[in-house]
């Protein structure tokens, strides 16, 4: 590791240590957890560390692919809180600065960046869950007599992460007949007139995800991403490059996997003994992923890119992040079933692990792209 | 030194594919399993011709001293193409055993013959290597035990699963090296067979899943190639992503041996464990998708789909690396690295 990485290390791990807060905080998906969530964010980014690889005008540090993952790996084991921006730190933001205009990134990424703005995603509908392209919800192109033209959206947005406390989210619509060239990227926000949000409880008993109605919700050109039809492309992009790699940063399974070994360890007696293949296979499938990562991360800084391959990883972290919270719950035996406490965050971690394998494009849809576009088996 | 391989690796490695593929190495096996070394032997003389052998042997005994990445590059593609003979004991484990026993008399009697090519050698490592494989085609065989090393003779000789491979009990007589400095030069030679080992099964894999792959591609049922099933698809992609994320954790471990980390053991184990059950799976896979016609004799896939299984238990079972493993974590003080 070159010197200004491990000084890097040194700075992001001391801030963490004086920082973080002692304790679990309450859950993200509720009303009170989300508010602190989000002063956590706000103090992450008064250190300039909220969006570390972001350019420094946007509040960022400009930091390289490698040192964001060292970010993440002291992040995590420092059991820091999850991210409340995640869905717009990690997809939209680099979508707008790849096809976003000047304007659009100054005007929308510093609040992101501050956690004044949080951004929900909202891609599924009720009729378009692994068939993305099939969605329904409309943008129809509209001159209202004000100073500026825009679009009016209308539909049903569904499972949509984040967007029962979040303001803003960014989602497809369909603009035109065509079943790919017929999406349009769009923003709007999520308290705009026309826009009603339903919260739905998830698994774990917290509205993690929403159901958002838009009845003739008015979004001005401004807040188009790209061009109008450009818009499958665009979403697509988000797993075509390097964001491949940031949706889920090999330090939260790293963390994770050196927890495992230590409650392994405490646990001890013939229940610790009968799992401990299965703590040792997940300890090498964290470090595999971890590995595996750093080697694509040079890559991608040597100029190389990351296609089909992205689907590869996603399968292979989702799967993962269920053996660990797995092997972690049945080493606590009749204690894993408890909520809340230090060793209720295994139980958390297991639900929000059980997710992993459907949203991102579920593992089914990631093996077929990688025998059809990586092994070459026909269609 | 870095998980990427440079140029001159990617090189080396598709000179060595190509040097197989052309050779008939499925004709080559199926001789040598019909006691037939000649074809197989002249293959090893070819394989020496580009530097394989020489890799692990010390500059100044008439070898490469390259680094186990190189060696691994190697043994990747002989596992690739189901290369008879004692592979990851002659191309690794002897001659980083003789290099490290660091005696010129012994260094000047062996490694240069194992460089060249001309000379084959074989070893039992018990408890990990309880027999010496294919001492039957070597002119070498080994006793290595953690207070001797000697020279053996081949005793009773058992057949294995894979066909194109013997197990022989190794009878040690002459000793060639004893007292406590002799246990690190056998512990190295263990690491190095072990990531040859697991080097193979990776290159070993990664031909199952071309098979599969390709026999998918040809193979029509219901009027449509068999890969278009999603049943078929999916089970080649899991083969894909478990050869994928076994590739890295074994390149770690050759840098993790070849400067000497104090992490080595662990890296290695953990890379065997995965390659294993990387090519484990690849070969469950392959014989699903060949269909009865795998689960001939007649098809070369056995030779691949025989192989795994006996090198899988070779070097070192499964349940002993993931105990190093978890030796190595649960005792905290190696940090992630």
């Amino acid at each position: 590791m070159s010197p200004d990485l491990a000084g890097f290390r040194a700075e992001v791990r001391d801030w963490l240590r004086a920082h973080v807060p002692a304790g679990p905080l309450p859950s993200v998906d509720t009303a009170e957890g989300f508010a602190r969530h989000r002063a956590w964010e706000r103090e992450l980014a008064a250190a300039r560390l909220s969006v570390v690889s972001w350019p420094p005008r946007y509040g960022g540090r400009g930091a390289s692919l490698l040192e964001w993952l060292v970010f993440e790996e002291e992040y995590h084991a420092a059991a820091a809180p999850v991210r409340a921006g995640q869905n717009g730190l990690f997809l939209l933001a680099p979508t707008l600065m790849r096809h976003g205009t000047a304007e659009q990134c100054d005007r929308l990424l510093p609040p992101m960046a501050r956690a004044d703005e949080i951004w929900a995603q909202a891609w599924s509908e009720p009729e378009a869950g692994s068939d993305l392209a099939s969605v329904r919800a409309s943008a129809v192109r509209v001159n209202t007599g004000r100073t500026e033209g825009g679009w009016l959206l209308s539909g049903i947005k569904t499972w949509s992460s984040r967007a029962a406390f979040a303001d803003k989210a960014f989602g497809l619509f369909r603009s035109g007949p065509g079943r790919h060239d017929g999406l349009t990227y769009l923003l709007f926000g999520l308290r705009a007139d026309g826009v009603t949000v339903r919260p739905i409880r998830q698994l774990g008993g917290e509205t993690g995800f929403a159901e958002i109605f838009l009845d003739g919700v008015f979004v001005p050109d401004a807040d188009v991403v790209g061009a109008p039809g450009d818009g499958w492309r665009i979403a697509m992009g988000t797993a075509g490059d390097e964001r491949g790699l940031s949706l889920r940063s090999p330090g939260r399974f790293s963390a994770a996997a050196d927890r495992l070994v230590e409650l392994w360890r405490r646990a001890g007696g013939p229940d610790a003994d009968s799992l401990r293949d299965r703590v040792v296979d997940a300890w090498i499938g964290a470090q595999a992923y971890r590995l595996h990562t750093f080697a694509t991360a040079a890559r991608l800084a040597a100029g190389g890119t990351l296609g089909a391959e992205a689907s590869l990883g996603k399968v292979f972290w989702s799967e993962l992040d269920v053996t660990l919270h797995e092997t972690a719950l049945d080493l606590l035996g009749p204690r894993a079933e408890l909520r809340g406490g230090e060793e209720g965050r295994w139980l958390d971690g297991y639900l929000f692990s059980l997710a992993g394998p459907i949203y991102a494009g579920t593992n089914e849809i990631q093996r077929t792209v990688i025998a059809e576009r990586l092994l070459g088996l026909p269609r | 030194m870095t998980l990427t391989r440079s140029a001159e690796q990617q090189q080396f490695a598709s000179s060595l594919h190509d040097l197989l593929a052309a050779a008939d190495v499925p004709g080559a096996a199926r001789r040598w399993a019909d006691g037939d070394h000649s074809p197989g032997l002249a293959l090893w003389r070819k394989l020496a011709g580009t530097g394989v052998t020489a890799l692990a042997v010390p500059p100044g005994s008439g070898g490469l001293g390259a680094s186990w990445l190189d060696v691994v590059i190697a043994c990747e593609e002989l596992g690739h193409h189901a290369v008879p003979g004692p592979v990851a004991e002659s191309a690794a484990a002897v001659p980083e055993l003789i290099a490290a026993l660091a005696d010129e008399r012994l260094s000047a009697r062996w490694l240069p013959g194992l460089a060249a090519g001309d000379l084959i050698a074989t070893l039992a490592l018990p408890p990990w290597l309880p027999y010496a494989a294919d001492a039957d085609a070597a002119g070498l065989v080994l006793l290595a035990e953690p207070g001797a090393v000697r020279l053996a003779t081949a005793g009773t000789r058992h057949r294995s699963v894979d066909p194109a491979r013997s197990l022989s009990q190794a009878r040690g007589h002459e000793v060639l090296a004893q007292g406590p400095a002799v246990a690190a030069a056998v512990a190295r030679a263990r690491e190095a067979g072990t990531l040859a080992c697991a080097a193979q099964l990776l290159g070993a894999g990664r031909a199952l899943l071309e098979a599969g792959v390709s026999h998918a591609r040809q193979r029509s049922q219901f009027g449509r190639p068999i890969g278009s099933f999603q049943a078929v698809k999916h089970q080649l992609a899991d083969v894909a992503i478990g050869l994928e994320f076994a590739r890295p954790l074994l390149g770690a471990a050759a840098i993790a041996v070849t400067e000497g980390e104090r992490t080595a053991a662990r890296d290695v184990s953990a890379a065997k464990v995965a390659c294993t059950a990387a090519a484990q799976r690849a070969a469950r896979a392959a014989l699903q998708v060949h269909g009865a016609i795998g689960y001939t004799q007649e098809h070369d896939l056995h030779l691949w789909l025989t192989k795994v299984r006996a090198l899988a238990g070779a070097w070192g079972s499964q349940a002993a690396h993931r105990a190093r493993v978890m030796a190595a974590i649960a005792d905290g003080s190696l940090a992630w690295s």
